[in-house]
């Protein structure tokens, strides 16, 4: 029974005839394994960025863009994204989507606030130097 | 299900055709409520990108008060969590009960090691007064030498008040201030009339004009390396509002799982799962990874700010 993930049809083979394993993808040790490796590496190598200076905003990019692909091993690998059904990823990445766009709309106007931070700041500071 | 007849295990429910079409159904279902978590905890990324954006010099200041090295741990402790959890589904499905039984125990036991290494965290800053909003009354700067202008508690350091004085720091600064004013003793750093106003003059403010500038910004002469050791810029209690905020969400998610992965855990030892039905095994393990990737995003939104 321990050998049996390496040769049936994972892709969801449309309910076929052969129910043993055919309810879900079964993970191999050599994929659990790679992928908790490469996360601890990705970790490493994200800390030590963070010591680099490459610039405000490049630094910032390098960390987002590291814990983004950390992000896509566990979705692939953890939970099986890469080889289950196309819904689930329809799903999640569609909750991203609306995560984005809930980002995108609040920042359009963000900064129509910053004239009244502006302005208590300079009150405070105006209050204290009395 | 041609030798199992169907319903092989007994926690097969009637209404599903078999085992594969219950699966399938509690699947979709789990990846729905993993979408809404995504929803959910969205808002508070959304109010961290805003105010980063907004106010850059309060994150650059106040994230030297966390700890890399903690949540570098947490980060690898929550990585081999998922780790087992995964493999946990794997040794379900291909009915390993021991494995199984030893998978979801080391999962709790990670869950227990995060939870602790917060706790520390979080008790050294409810102790120090790093806390959010206008409870905001900091001991320590971030490099960790006394606060200059700190007129929180003059007792600090006892060890024995914690979060309690930097509660009431702000409502109790202008009695305190007073009396340990008049009796000359507390540390050095009197004349703080003003803190009768309250908090936000207190924290902006510190110290007289000539200050300013070395306050806002930390020390703006060293650089981007140096820890600051001046005041902190107005409002930097929303960096840790939000830093509360976003972590205690997730460390309740954490508390949560603990639960689950029990529950798991008891099921597995009584030998309900196997490989037609392991279905709860692959549901927790899929929302352990969604409290897995949050993280991976907090650590370096919130620990590896350069």
């Amino acid at each position: 029974m321990t050998e049996t993930e390496h040769h049936h049809n994972e892709e969801e083979s449309h309910d076929g005839h052969d129910h043993h394993h055919g309810i879900s993808h079964v993970a191999s040790k050599k994929v659990l394994l790679g992928t908790f490796a490469a996360l601890i590496f990705l970790t490493f190598i994200t800390v030590a960025a963070t010591g680099v200076d490459f610039g405000p905003k490049l630094n910032l990019v390098l960390a987002m863009f590291i814990a983004t692909i950390k992000a896509g091993l566990v979705c692939a690998f953890f939970m099986h994204l890469i080889y289950d059904k196309l819904i689930h990823s329809v799903a999640f990445l569609g909750a991203l989507l609306f995560a984005l766009l809930f980002v995108s709309f609040t920042l359009m106007d963000s900064t129509q606030y910053q004239q009244d931070v502006i302005w208590e700041h300079q009150n405070a500071t105006a209050a204290s130097s009395q | 299900m041609s030798d199992h007849d169907g319903h092989g295990s007994p926690f097969i429910a009637h209404h599903f055709d078999d085992a594969k079409h219950q699966f399938d159904s509690g699947k979709l279902g789990i990846w729905a409520f993993l979408a809404q978590e995504i929803l959910f905890f969205s808002a508070l990324f959304v109010a961290y990108i805003i105010y980063r954006y907004n106010h850059p010099e309060i994150y650059e200041y106040a994230h030297y008060y966390l700890d890399t090295k903690m949540g570098a741990i947490n980060t690898a402790v929550l990585i081999c969590s998922s780790l087992s959890a995964a493999w946990a589904v794997r040794a379900a499905q291909l009915n390993q009960k021991r494995l199984l039984i030893f998978c979801l125990a080391f999962t709790i036991l990670c869950a227990f090691g995060f939870l602790g290494i917060k706790y520390v965290e979080y008790s050294h800053k409810f102790h120090e007064g790093i806390l959010f909003g206008n409870k905001f009354n900091p001991a320590i700067a971030p490099a960790g030498n006394p606060m200059p202008g700190y007129v929180g508690d003059a007792h600090h350091g006892g060890g024995e008040h914690g979060g309690d004085d930097a509660g009431h720091g702000a409502d109790d600064a202008a009695a305190k201030a007073d009396g340990h004013a008049e009796e000359g003793h507390g540390d050095s750093h009197h004349g703080e009339a003003h803190t009768a106003d309250g908090p936000a003059a207190a924290e902006g403010h510190g110290n007289a004009d000539g200050h300013q500038g070395a306050e806002a910004h930390g020390s703006p002469d060293d650089g981007h390396h140096a820890i600051p050791t001046g005041r902190p810029p107005p409002n930097t209690g929303m960096f840790f509002t939000i830093y509360f905020a976003m972590t205690g969400l997730h460390g309740i998610h954490v508390i949560v799982g603990i639960g689950i992965f029990f529950w798991l855990l008891i099921r597995a030892m009584k030998g309900h799962f196997n490989e037609e039905y392991f279905g709860p095994v692959d549901f927790a393990a899929l929302y352990w990874h969604l409290v897995d990737l949050i993280w991976i995003y907090l650590f370096p939104l919130l620990y590896l700010i350069h």
